[in-house]
């Protein structure tokens, strides 16, 4: 059958659990190509044949197969564009960089758009306000208190807090800070918050 | 929440004697676009004065509290507003980049389709994203695929194959100014259109496409 393997692409990103982004699928990529490669020129010889000898027989089959090159194509532009949703959705989940796992099952080229829109979205906030820029990927939830529990997750050394208190930030000390202290330390990894 | 947003607003009054606007009409302006920013189905008019002295109030703001002093009660209430504006601020933001990318290729062309006068939907920034957004899934798309596809399948629609905002999704509304003869149009073919007057006040249940307009002219309010 015809468009098999650009169905089972799409149930591949069906099965794989909501927002996961499975392995990027360049042999089944590969395949529907090639299942449209073949399709394109069985097409070819049998419109030139219809035309030459005037065979209208052959015009049945030809709009079969023109179907299933129009199926196969909007299968894998589906395919390719879900992955992308998802790769942008981890944009807003990990930040800039992300983890080496999830790179893993990137395409070069999805890496390529990837920092495309990394670059877009970067200028975006930079150009808000008339130029102030604001991080729109920061207060993704409305604030509840002012202070947090975090954990420090590595040395990080003296810190001072408006009051003037100095508080020494030690691996896996514990301390209850203002959050907006905090959350650029928790960007960069060195605090983590503790839900409780 | 509004309470405590015009409270804090009136402290700060005396920040922005050159704004006709007062601080809490101002938060209050950014509160309308933020609800119905987030309720409606398609991105709505851009707002960008609202936003740009928002931000510059918050940096007043900013600037204020570093002048307090330590330890008073007042400072940390004060933080607490600021935090709120900014969330509210960025989830306004937020929402309107997500239908952005979302609905791309057809607030483009709605944008290209724009008459000379009419006030753009996007701001300059937004418009700038849209379109580095567009080029870069369209280049995406033909580098790994198209390219390998046969000559006649190398092109694809965005138009028909990025899905349309549905504005026939219903909304929740409240009405900010006394409207007459709105006319309902059938949903299915056994019902006949019909129109109704919105009284000030009043709340109803509709779809969006029946009081698009006046959503952009701010006599209802999605909540």
């Amino acid at each position: 059958m015809f468009c098999e393997k650009a169905m089972e692409l799409i149930r591949e990103l069906q099965r794989s659990n909501e927002g996961q982004l499975p392995a990027f699928n360049e042999d089944g990529l590969r395949q529907v190509l090639q299942e449209m490669e073949s399709l394109y020129e069985q097409n070819q010889t049998d419109v030139n044949e219809a035309k030459s000898d005037g065979r209208s027989e052959l015009i049945p089959s030809i709009k079969l197969r023109h179907c299933c090159l129009l199926r196969n194509q909007r299968c894998l532009t589906a395919y390719l564009y879900d992955r992308l949703l998802r790769i942008r959705a981890l944009r807003w989940e990990y930040g800039s960089v992300l983890p080496a796992n999830v790179r893993f099952h990137m395409c070069a080229e999805e890496v390529q758009w990837f920092s495309q829109y990394k670059k877009s979205l970067a200028s975006f906030m930079r150009s808000l306000g008339g130029g102030e820029g604001l991080d729109i990927t920061q207060d993704m939830k409305p604030p509840k208190s002012l202070y947090i529990q975090v954990r420090c997750l590595k040395d990080h050394g003296e810190l001072e807090i408006d009051d003037g208190t100095v508080i020494l930030l030690k691996k896996n000390s514990q301390h209850f800070l203002p959050r907006w202290k905090c959350e650029q330390l928790i960007r960069q990894g060195v605090l983590e918050h503790v839900m409780s | 929440m509004s309470d405590a947003l015009s409270d804090d607003g009136s402290v700060n009054q005396d920040d922005s004697q050159e704004d006709v606007m007062t601080p809490a009409e101002l938060i209050a302006k950014l509160e309308e676009a933020w609800l119905n920013e987030k309720f409606s189905p398609e991105l709505q008019e851009n707002k960008s004065e609202v936003v740009e002295c928002v931000m510059e109030q918050l940096t007043h703001m900013e600037e204020n509290l570093q002048r307090v002093k330590k330890g008073d009660a007042k400072a940390s209430i004060h933080r607490m507003e600021i935090d709120r504006i900014r969330f509210v601020l960025s989830s306004y933001l937020r929402s309107r980049l997500q239908k952005l990318r979302k609905f791309f290729p057809h607030v483009l062309e709605k944008e290209k389709s724009r008459g000379e006068g009419d006030p753009s939907l996007l701001s300059p920034e937004e418009f700038a994203f849209a379109k580095e957004y567009y080029a870069n899934t369209e280049t995406y798309l033909k580098a790994v695929a198209l390219k390998r596809m046969p000559p006649n399948l190398q092109t694809v629609d965005m138009l028909k194959a990025v899905p349309e905002p549905c504005l026939d999704s219903f909304v929740f509304l409240r009405v900010k100014e006394r409207q007459e003869n709105i006319l309902v149009e059938p949903e299915t073919d056994d019902q006949r259109e019909y129109v109704v007057d919105l009284e000030e006040g009043s709340q109803h249940l509709m779809r969006y496409r029946t009081i698009a307009p006046l959503v952009s002219t701010g006599a209802v309010q999605l909540i």
